[in-house]
């Protein structure tokens, strides 16, 4: 394999340097502080986080990443006010939030829609949650169901759509209550990958076209690098933040850009981070499993290659 | 269809399944036939069609076979008329076609006595003593249910009491319900009631746990508190479960109908069973204890068609 001299991911052009700067002007509209999180087991206190600190402006994309166990799902979850914390602050718009509320909306891995009710009802159950009637509540969910493009299956129940339409009501379902910012824990982790790259720039006309802040936890380095302004990395034993990356790939975002030097350059960071070069395990050798050939010589296919 | 009537966890086709269903009521009724109407199989008894020369024989007398045969031989070595018998079964087993037309004739027979009731009002009885029982039950029983499911308070403050009272059975309470309740339908009403309730609330308590908790996580982040939680999450989350366990349970409520009803002054079907045994009319206590099988069978079968029109999102429904 021949190296790629790729730029150092830190390197931005003027224009990219520009807009975060901008950027950075924008209010705050999430601000974690000294965010901890102990959880009690029976061979004690475990660490979960550890001392979070960040900031998210508005409209900003910011994707959450981190080696399995760092603590990403907590994190959303304490965000969301489903989980309490065990130190420190988390600030909507300035102000401490506790419990879960439609301030805060959130997309989950696992389908969550009601099964009970039809698309265009469980669009409306936040609506009429916030006291809105049944008409406005109607319209408005009819409004965000066309946005995300399912207008013919208004009156379908959930268990008869595929699993990207069902993540795309989820989504209508989330925004219809218009939250000040939405949560997202690895949503297209179920999908399969075709319908997955169908929803992340579906995610992206959505999210250019309309007042939200997103903050989107995932495991998939080229879903964080194509879709996040910045990349909150974290890591495990106990969580913490490991580094602030700001995405030197240009807006807006196309399915081109995945060779482009500068997304190279930051997968390769990602890589890095939650990566290292691997310490020998127990019984194995680095790459390589302890193998045998275990095929006769003389056999009808006695080499794959 | 490859690996055929074998595969494991397959579903057969409909044709292949309405097939067994039939099978799995015919092959019962085919060994009845056989028993009753093969003289070979099984009777026991020589019905008696001529006396001959053994005294206390009659016509249309039942004995045992030996009895029978030692009679034949006494007769045989004093020289006299041999007696004539057929096999037999016992009386307490009715063949097939005597009890389908027993089916009819029950209903068409006037009662014994002025004041005793017809069939199909003893049957109407029964229905109206588990309706009443059921109904009660369920009354208390849903929402405590609901509620200890949902709620850890409702749940430590209910459910240990209500472990130790299953484990009493519902009939050891039928004298202290005659005190209580008098000899008519109140104590039987009662009887189905404690042997309803309390398997209905840690039945209905456990369907509510296994609510996805998922589910009560998104409405919370859309804005969902308590009551909204509890009716416009909870209730219709697990309201098509709910239904399969009042089925079950319903079935359940059946079970003590016969105990219930021999409590205080015997009712329903079950003196109606009782009354014929006592008169040797067999036939007719298959064909009711037959008709108990087929109602609670067709309540079931109409509940689960109408439970498909009323919970539109459910997926096909397996029966």
């Amino acid at each position: 394999m021949t190296h790629l001299e790729l730029p150092s991911y830190l390197d931005q052009s003027p224009e990219v340097r520009d807009r975060f700067e901008r950027l950075k002007q924008r209010p705050v509209i999430l601000e974690v502080d000294a965010l901890g999180k102990t959880f009690d087991s029976p061979q004690g206190p475990i660490t979960a986080l550890k001392n979070i600190n960040f900031k998210t402006h508005r409209r900003e994309f910011v994707c959450v990443i981190g080696p399995s166990g760092c603590g990403k799902s907590t994190l959303i979850r304490i965000l969301a006010g489903l989980e309490e914390q065990t130190s420190g602050e988390v600030l909507l718009d300035g102000k401490s939030v506790h419990g879960p509320g439609p301030d805060r909306g959130m997309v989950f891995q696992g389908y969550t829609l009601f099964p009970w009710l039809t698309v265009k009802k469980n669009v409306m159950f936040g609506l009429e949650r916030s006291g809105k009637d049944r008409n406005t509540a109607e319209e408005e969910a009819r409004s965000w169901i066309d946005l995300v493009g399912l207008s013919k299956f208004e009156n379908s129940y959930p268990h008869q759509l595929s699993g990207g339409m069902k993540q795309r009501v989820a989504i209508a379902r989330a925004l219809a209550n218009q939250p000040r910012i939405l949560l997202m824990d690895e949503p297209f982790g179920a999908l399969d990958a075709q319908t997955r790259a169908r929803m992340q720039s579906y995610l992206l006309d959505i999210w250019r076209n309309i007042d939200v802040t997103i903050l989107f936890i995932t495991h998939d380095l080229d879903e964080a690098v194509y879709l996040a302004d910045r990349i909150l990395v974290l890591k495990a034993h106990p969580g913490e933040v490991q580094e602030l990356i700001e995405v030197p790939v240009p807006h807006p975002r196309s399915p081109d850009q995945f060779l482009s030097p500068e997304f190279l350059a930051t997968k390769a960071r990602l890589e890095e981070l939650i990566h290292p070069p691997q310490e020998e395990e127990v019984g194995l050798s680095e790459e390589h499993l302890n193998m045998v050939r275990m095929v006769p010589l003389d056999d009808e296919v006695s080499d794959v290659f | 269809m490859a690996s055929g009537w074998f595969a494991v966890r397959k579903e057969l086709d409909s044709r292949s399944r309405l097939f067994l269903g039939v099978l799995s009521f015919l092959i019962p009724i085919l060994l009845w036939c056989l028993v009753s109407y093969s003289p070979y199989v099984w009777h026991p008894k020589m019905a008696i069609t001529e006396p001959g020369g053994v005294s206390y024989f009659k016509p249309g007398m039942q004995v045992d076979r030996t009895v029978f045969e030692r009679e034949s031989e006494k007769a045989q070595a004093a020289g006299k008329p041999l007696p004539e018998g057929e096999p037999a079964n016992p009386v307490y087993l009715p063949a097939p076609h005597e009890v389908a037309a027993a089916f009819y004739t029950a209903f068409t027979t006037e009662p014994q006595r002025r004041n005793e009731k017809w069939l199909h009002e003893s049957l109407w009885q029964s229905i109206q003593v588990i309706f009443w029982g059921f109904f009660l039950s369920s009354l208390v029983g849903v929402p405590l249910g609901i509620l200890a499911g949902t709620y850890d308070l409702a749940s430590r403050l209910s459910e240990p009491f209500i472990e130790f009272f299953r484990y009493l059975p519902a009939p050891a309470f039928g004298a202290l319900a005659v005190a209580i309740l008098g000899i008519h339908e109140a104590p039987k009403i009662a009887i189905i009631f404690i042997g309803t309730f309390f398997q209905q609330v840690l039945v209905i308590s456990n369907t509510t746990r296994k609510l996805d908790p998922s589910l009560l996580e998104a409405a919370m982040t859309l804005g969902a508190k308590r009551l909204s939680l509890l009716f416009r999450v909870v209730i219709p989350g697990i309201v098509t479960d709910l239904y399969k366990d009042m089925r079950i349970l319903l079935g359940w409520a059946w079970t003590y109908l016969i105990v219930a009803e021999l409590i205080g002054t015997s009712s329903g079907i079950t003196w109606f069973i009782t009354q014929q045994a006592r008169y040797k009319n067999f036939e007719n206590v298959y064909a009711a204890i037959i008709m108990i099988g087929i109602i609670g069978l067709s309540t079931d079968l109409i509940l689960a068609w109408l439970g498909r029109r009323l919970f539109p999102w459910q997926r096909v429904a397996k029966a």
